[in-house]
């Protein structure tokens, strides 16, 4: 065991933690809507609204939940900032809401919600739990532009609806189905695992990292 | 590749953060009583809920009036140039302008009517259901109930294949086919083999099964609602 300054909290979910591609949570809506940048934009946006309020209502309620009903309580509060985020999106941006459709609603089930209050605002003060959740949800949004971003780059040749290569190109389809997904994300963890070992190697033979 | 959390990371993560010198964190270890869980999650329950209504008050009326929009203007799509429409509904196999006292209005089935400046029916505007390769694709289309030309369509919701099926709305080439006043029935072609028949339609290559549900939709549609049409549509109040 041992203690974390601030600053850790807040670095530790973005890369060395990273909730999807290192804890492996919250799969399911990286691979579901990462097609398009714009929707793994939308999802993450609306997965850090919720984690981020979650945090902090449970870090400052934490003292008046009884242990025995804590994750009910936990996804009861997910569940209502899930349920008014659904209705925002569905107001402001309705074509996003209508490209993500059933997924906004399953990020009440989305583990690394529910993961970071157990393990993180239900026994941390309201400041390092904000700071925990920003972290985690801005690793949770690089990793799904970075999915976003190759699959829409190879499945349909635009960055943000910007074509990139001439008429000519022809769109690996694959790459915007759910197979592409599943390739994606297996790509992504492999390239985050060589670079480990390469950088764990360095440190055995005692050169600068 | 170092201790990497399992599926259960949850319990890892508990060992991995714990903070025991965070101060007011620690839970209350005591005993508490049933009445206690009970009411603390009633209470959570009850604000939740508050929240919630509250929320939906302000976003309903937005929802409501985008999807409203929506549908106007894919009315106005499908019905080349119509400047107004009227909303009739289905009653018992008959067209009428006001459902029966007590039903609600999207209990019935909707015929959009539109007129042009003149006040000429100018044709009627439907929306209808099929499965397609993935879900239900749900089209509105508009036609001449007399000669049965279609007038357009458009594809109001589909999860067909992205890249393939969903070329039935974002082509072009396509969709312009629908709004080129073919005689129904439509029937679906290879791209390229077609004759010059009325109402024959290139399906996508690659996409068949889509291609083929947009026509089966408008065909069937067609069919269902021109003897309906033909019992007469009622005269506007005036």
């Amino acid at each position: 065991m041992r203690t974390t300054t601030p600053s850790e909290d807040f670095i530790r979910g973005i890369w060395r933690e990273n909730p999807v591609l290192i804890q492996m949570l919250g799969l399911c809506p990286a691979l579901a809507v990462t097609n398009t940048v714009k929707n793994a934009l939308a999802m993450s946006a609306a997965t850090f609204f919720v984690l981020c309020c979650s945090s902090v209502l449970i870090s400052s309620v934490k003292r008046f939940i009884p242990k025995e009903v804590r994750i009910s309580s936990y996804i009861l509060v997910i569940a209502t900032f899930v349920t008014l985020a659904d209705m925002m999106l569905q107001a402001y941006a309705p074509v996003q809401h209508k490209e993500l459709g059933a997924f906004i609603a399953l990020i009440v089930v989305n583990c690394m919600i529910l993961g970071r209050q157990e393990a993180f605002s239900s026994r941390n003060t309201v400041y390092r739990s904000l700071l925990d959740a920003v972290g985690t949800g801005i690793g949770f949004t690089i990793a799904l532009i970075m999915m976003g971003g190759f699959r829409e780059i190879l499945g349909i040749g635009t960055f943000f609806d910007i074509p990139l290569f001439g008429p000519n190109f022809e769109p690996w389809v694959v790459m915007v189905l759910p197979a592409g997904g599943f390739l994606t994300l297996g790509f992504i963890i492999l390239a985050m695992g060589v670079f480990e070992e390469r950088k764990k190697a360095r440190e055995a033979h005692g050169e600068a990292p | 590749m170092k201790e990497r959390p399992e599926s259960d990371a949850i319990e890892v993560q508990v060992v991995d953060t714990l903070q025991p010198d965070s101060g007011d964190g620690a839970p209350v270890e005591e005993q508490v009583s049933t009445l206690r869980l009970v009411a603390t999650l009633a209470v959570a329950g009850a604000l939740a809920g508050l929240l919630i209504v509250l929320v939906n008050l302000h976003t309903k009326p937005i929802i409501d009036e985008y999807k409203a929009e929506q549908l106007k203007l894919a009315i106005y799509e499908v019905l080349p140039g119509v400047s107004r429409y009227r909303t009739l509904y289905q009653v018992d196999g008959a067209l009428s302008a006001e459902v029966p006292a007590g039903a609600k209005a999207t209990d019935f089935r909707q015929a959009y009517v539109g007129y042009d400046d003149a006040g000429q029916m100018k044709g009627v505007a439907v929306s209808r259901g099929e499965s397609g390769f993935q879900d239900i694709v749900q089209v509105i289309f508009g036609f001449e109930p007399d000669s049965g030309v279609l007038l357009g369509m458009k594809v109001l919701d589909s999860k067909e294949t992205p890249g393939l099926g969903d070329k039935i709305f974002k082509d072009q080439d396509f969709v312009d086919q629908f709004f080129a006043r073919p005689q129904t029935p439509l029937a679906a072609i290879k791209a390229g083999s077609g004759k010059g028949a009325p109402g024959e339609i290139d399906a996508i290559t690659g996409a068949t099964i889509s291609s083929k549900v947009v026509v089966s939709i408008i065909n069937n549609g067609i069919a269902e609602w021109r003897p309906i049409l033909e019992k007469g549509i009622p005269e506007e109040a005036q």
